[in-house]
């Protein structure tokens, strides 16, 4: 027995670490997957002031974990992610659970079928832990503006950020002072960076996943656009929405990626080509490698922490041989003006089937089809929806489709044309910050409106959407607060494994800490202490 | 809420003011929407989902005592799908635009079109309006004028496009309850529409080209283009305009579930346009219901106000790119791409070759190959007549299009519901053909068929005593008969009125029981008359 112990403790002590290294300890029966979710769902329980949950599909992942635990003792595993626990953003449809995309509008609506990605999962055997929080129809960038509150960022909690702030001695009340995730898949990269689960989908569709992982210090995928399937996805912006992947490395990334990636007959936008799984090699040696730093992305609002962490990382590049040079992607500063143009635009469409008739709210009113409708609209969506509709209403009407839309379309092929032209001239990845600083507490975040808010925080990633380039978010260091500060690499069209592989060497170089959160679990959960498992899953 | 369209507070007399149509005035454009697939299976064109699932969904209703019920909903929980498009649909649209001589466009393009309807889940219908699939066809009709409609006249309209639609639901408007009723089981299911120039002037020509469409949609298999089943829906956009002038301002007219309506909507709409400007008044561009209970179009309130749909490109569809042999890439999978030129190749052989082939074949007039062609199914039976038959094409003819049609039309029938098949109609027409039965003992033989009894012809000749009388000397004799009986008409006939004997061979087909051939009565009334 304390032999058994030991290697289930070492093995979650491992597992919190990666799925990659969890799913080898299934393999050898060092833990099953029952016992993996019964303690994630205890984890999840603890952590439930996140907020990083809107559902927590606890008699679901049970039962697949009993089914994933008879396979493993048949021996007939179906894989790396067989008994893996998993989350999935509330905007992916679900069979049978509720998915509500954190609004009014959608609340109670439990779709009848699940998204291709969700399907392709569980055809894995993961277990899905629940659906995760996010921004009202992932309109936002602070995960501040769904229906059900605002995500508590994890670091707020963690030794490394508790630890600065009493150095400097703030005596402000801390419970006020929690940080935000970022956004809009905050509650993904929570529950991800909480140990609730090995991976999360979020979707990206002008940094929704990348900028949460920068600030929870997870690896956060953006994969091409026609990679990954997106039917089931509820829709925000069909021409840049990009399912996303959070996870605590780059292998796991590269292992969920490998399953989800390929062809849908329900998604027309998805390549034919036959997509083959993919094991990430370890580069060794980078001198073949070059490296783009897109001068355009130096801007004023740069925190100085993270201008000289990507200028280190640049360094670093150099060091080991690799041609580091300066790109120049000329019209940066029209994308994020265009990408909200055709952002809303797309929304004010999308978002036109929620009229209260076929699913979702519907109001009390009755006299007439068109008064249901407004107030259908106006009781379901929040400010930022309503605002955006507006906005993209606006540009869709035919007096200004010309000098708005068609305009904007044009721009955006300009900026698709500047990546082409720098990788054209051998550029293998572009390197550059992810967010401009790492995350702020609540109180500050919503000082400024969503709109601004997410003008500012996209700003170095919605360009990979509008050209629909593969682009990783990879945490790099702690900043001088204890928090986390991510580095986004952008690579070519389809060539996401070879992104993949330079994230992995960097992600190898650079040796992120693990967030300690023994205070937090000591703190919220006796049961843990008894188990004697926080301390030694949470050590390192 | 869509409401009921208000009934007119009184009947509308036009008949006075229908003269003067033709010449001053014209009516212009029509769109044709037609939809396209047959059967279950591939049912969504722009939806991909396992139509068992979908069924297997349960029914729900919507806050009951709210006056807008969803009665079934499919999409209840499924238009948030992306859409994908059904290869079916895009080959169906080809085939089309090939029958009706258009340009097909390698690379076409797909569009959101807006608007908030109660029947419209996605709040957008997908469409072509920039770059349709096909452009600059026309479709040929002929329509029958003149004295006993024998003159076939051929015109011409100008196809504008045809483009892939997706359909919307159906509103049922319960006017009692005043609750509006939405049907989507069609909603997503792929409509093409083809939009006519305005080369039509009256509702008659209209009526004739659209019979025509339907009839190469059937020969296609594209769609049954049954109007009453919604299956072929076409809104008609009339205007009127002096000669030399600019079209005028153009109202659209929805509902129109046959043929007959529409031609009657449209002459309608004409004379009211004409009344509305002789009076000074003006033709606004509104939508209008035809209300064929009442014969007039009525305006319809729900479309108040001008509609910007704020068109968009469709991000979810990819340009649709078609290819014909040459720009078929090397090794491509048949089942990824479309090769125009194939489909040019299996193109059934349509209405206009085969009633030409029919002319010429069988020596038909060319109004009988209309009709022939016109009724379903009609063209079959009179193919599988002459098969089996050694009568005369024209006599076949004459029997299927006023003996067959007359008793099918009298009883509001279709073809396939007669209870006389193709053989037992060949099978008396060779009866008549040798000269076994009179022709009236063959009207009576069909009327005893179209009872379905189950005898064949022959048995109810044989049953009935209806053959020919073949013996001769019989025949002289009653001949005989006759001429004794009545000898004052014989008497009239030999002071040589030409009449008389009329009345004797009448008197000899009596005796008879109509079961003899009156030529060869004739001929031994006037040899025993001559002797």
């Amino acid at each position: 027995m304390p032999l058994k112990r030991m290697h289930f403790q070492f093995c979650l002590q491992t597992s919190y670490k990666a799925a990659i290294k969890v799913s080898a300890a299934l393999k050898q029966g060092h833990i099953t997957p029952t016992e993996l979710c019964q303690k994630c769902l205890s984890i999840i329980k603890k952590t439930k002031f996140l907020n990083a949950y809107i559902t927590v599909s606890e008699e679901v992942a049970l039962k697949q974990a009993e089914e994933s635990e008879k396979r493993y003792k048949k021996g007939h595993s179906l894989g790396d992610l067989d008994g893996i626990p998993i989350a999935v953003k509330d905007n992916f449809s679900t069979s049978g659970i509720e998915t509500t995309c954190a609004s009014n509008m959608l609340r109670g609506y439990v779709p009848p079928y699940n998204a291709t990605v969700v399907q392709k999962l569980l055809d894995q055997g993961a277990l899905l832990m629940g659906k995760t929080n996010l921004d009202e129809f992932a309109m936002g960038s602070g995960s501040t503006d769904g229906v059900f509150g605002p995500v508590k960022n994890p670091w707020s909690y963690s030794k490394q950020y508790r630890e600065k702030r009493k150095q400097k001695s703030h005596c402000e009340n801390e419970d006020s002072n929690w940080l935000i995730t970022g956004g809009s898949s905050g509650g993904s990269a929570a529950a991800v960076s909480a140990f609730t689960c090995f991976a999360a989908l979020g979707s990206d569709t002008g940094g929704s996943t990348r900028n949460p992982a920068a600030h929870c210090g997870l690896v956060g995928l953006k994969p091409s656009y026609g990679l990954v399937s997106r039917h089931g996805l509820i829709p925000l912006v069909n021409s840049m929405d990009v399912p996303g992947i959070l996870t605590r490395c780059v292998d796991d990334a590269a292992i969920v990626l490998g399953v989800l990636a390929g062809h849908d007959p329900k998604d027309s936008t998805t390549i034919q080509d036959p997509v083959k799984p993919f094991v990430l090699p370890s580069l060794t040696d980078v001198s073949k490698l070059c490296i783009g730093i897109p001068k355009e992305y130096l801007t004023p609002e740069l925190s100085s922490e993270v201008r000289s962490l990507w200028s280190k990382a640049a360094n670093l590049f150099e060091s080991e041989g690799a041609k580091v040079i300066e790109v120049s992607l000329p019209h940066t500063s029209y994308s994020i003006v265009c990408y909200h143009v055709l952002c809303t635009s797309e929304v004010a469409s999308n978002m036109a089937r929620f009229d209260g008739l076929e699913y979702g709210h519907r109001c009390d009113i009755d006299v007439s089809t068109e008064a249901m409708y407004a107030a259908t609209r106006r009781e379901g969506f929040n400010d930022v929806v309503r605002g955006r509709i507006l906005s993209g209403n606006f540009f869709l009407l035919k007096e200004n489709y010309e000098n708005y839309f068609v305009k904007a379309q044009k721009v955006r092929r300009l900026i698709a044309n500047d990546f082409v032209t720098v990788f054209n001239s051998g550029v293998d990845v572009l390197l550059t910050p992810t967010t401009l600083s790492e995350a702020v507490p609540y109180t500050e975040f919503i000082k400024e409106d969503n709109r601004t808010r997410s003008a500012q925080d996209d700003i170095f990633t919605q360009a990979a959407n509008m050209a629909g380039l593969p682009a990783v978010s990879v945490p790099m260091a702690l900043s001088n607060q204890g928090l986390p500060i991510g580095l986004q690499f952008i690579g070519r069209a389809f060539c996401d494994q070879e992104l993949l592989t330079i994230a992995k060497w960097f992600e190898k170089q650079v040796q992120f800490p693990v967030i300690q959160l023994q205070e937090l679990m000591d703190d919220c959960s006796s049961v843990f202490e008894n188990e004697k498992l926080a301390s030694v899953s949470l050590k390192q | 809420m869509p409401r009921f369209p208000p009934s007119l507070n009184s009947s509308l007399d036009l008949k006075s003011i229908l003269q003067h149509l033709q010449i001053l005035w014209y009516l212009f454009l029509m769109h044709l929407c037609l939809e396209l697939c047959r059967i279950g299976l591939s049912k969504k064109a722009f939806e991909a989902f396992h139509i068992k699932d979908v069924w297997n969904w349960p029914w729900q209703l919507w806050n009951e005592n709210w006056n807008l019920n969803i009665v079934h909903y499919i999409f209840q929980n499924l238009s948030l799908f992306v859409q994908v498009l059904n290869r079916r649909c895009v080959e169906a649209a080809v085939m089309t635009g090939l029958a009706l001589n258009c340009r097909i466009n390698k690379k076409s393009l797909f569009d959101r079109k807006h608007y908030f309807y109660a029947d419209l889940p996605a709040g957008y219908q997908i469409t072509q309006q920039r770059l349709p699939i096909a452009v600059n066809g026309s479709l040929v009709y002929s329509f029958c004028a003149g004295k006993n409609r024998s003159q076939v006249i051929n015109k011409t309209a100008r196809v504008k496009q045809i483009q892939l639609e997706q359909d919307s639901g159906k509103s049922l408007h319960d006017d009692l309850r005043s609750q509006t009723l939405i049907d989507l089981n069609r909603a997503g299911v792929g409509l093409l529409e083809v939009v006519l120039e305005p080369d039509m002037s009256c509702g008659e020509e209209a009526a004739t080209a659209v019979r025509e469409l339907q009839l190469i949609l059937q020969a296609l298999g594209t769609s049954q283009a049954n109007m009453a089943e919604g299956q072929l829906r076409v809104d008609a956009n009339i205007s009127v305009h002096h000669p030399g002038e600019p079209l005028g301002v153009r109202t659209e007219v929805k509902n129109l579930n046959s043929a007959r309506f529409l031609a009657k909507a449209i002459d309608y709409e004409i004379q009211r346009q004409i009344n509305e400007l002789e009076n000074g008044g003006e033709i606004l561009n509104e939508t209008r219901s035809f209300d064929s209970k009442l014969g007039c179009t009525i305006p319809m309130r729900d479309k108040e106000g001008k509609q910007d749909y704020r068109f968009m490109p469709e991000p979810n569809l990819p340009p649709l790119l078609l290819y014909d042999t040459e720009s078929l890439p090397a090794g491509a999978d048949p089942q990824q791409v479309i090769d125009i030129d194939r489909i040019r190749e299996q193109l059934p052989e349509l209405p206009s070759v085969t009633r030409e082939k029919l002319v010429q074949q069988y020596g038909m007039l060319p109004e009988h190959s209309f009709t022939l062609l016109n009724e379903v199914g009609l063209l079959e039976f009179f193919q599988n007549v002459m098969k089996e038959t050694r009568a005369e094409p024209k006599k076949v003819t004459s029997w299927v299009l006023n003996t067959l049609l007359g008793f099918l039309k009298q009883q509001n029938l279709a073809v396939s519901e007669s209870p006389v098949t193709p053989s037992a109609l060949a099978e008396l027409l060779n009866l008549l053909d040798r000269k076994a039965i009179s022709s009236s003992a063959a009207k009576q033989v069909f009327e005893e068929l179209w009872r379905n009894e189950g005898k064949t012809p022959a048995q109810i000749v044989s049953e009935k005593k209806l053959e020919l009388m073949q013996d001769q000397e019989a025949l002289e004799q009653l001949c005989h008969a006759v001429m004794e009986g009545h000898p004052q008409v014989v008497m009239d006939v030999k002071k040589g009125n030409p009449r008389a004997i009329n009345k004797l061979i009448g008197l000899v087909r009596k005796a008879t029981l109509s079961r003899a051939d009156p030529t060869v009565i004739k001929e031994i009334l006037e040899k025993k008359l001559a002797s």
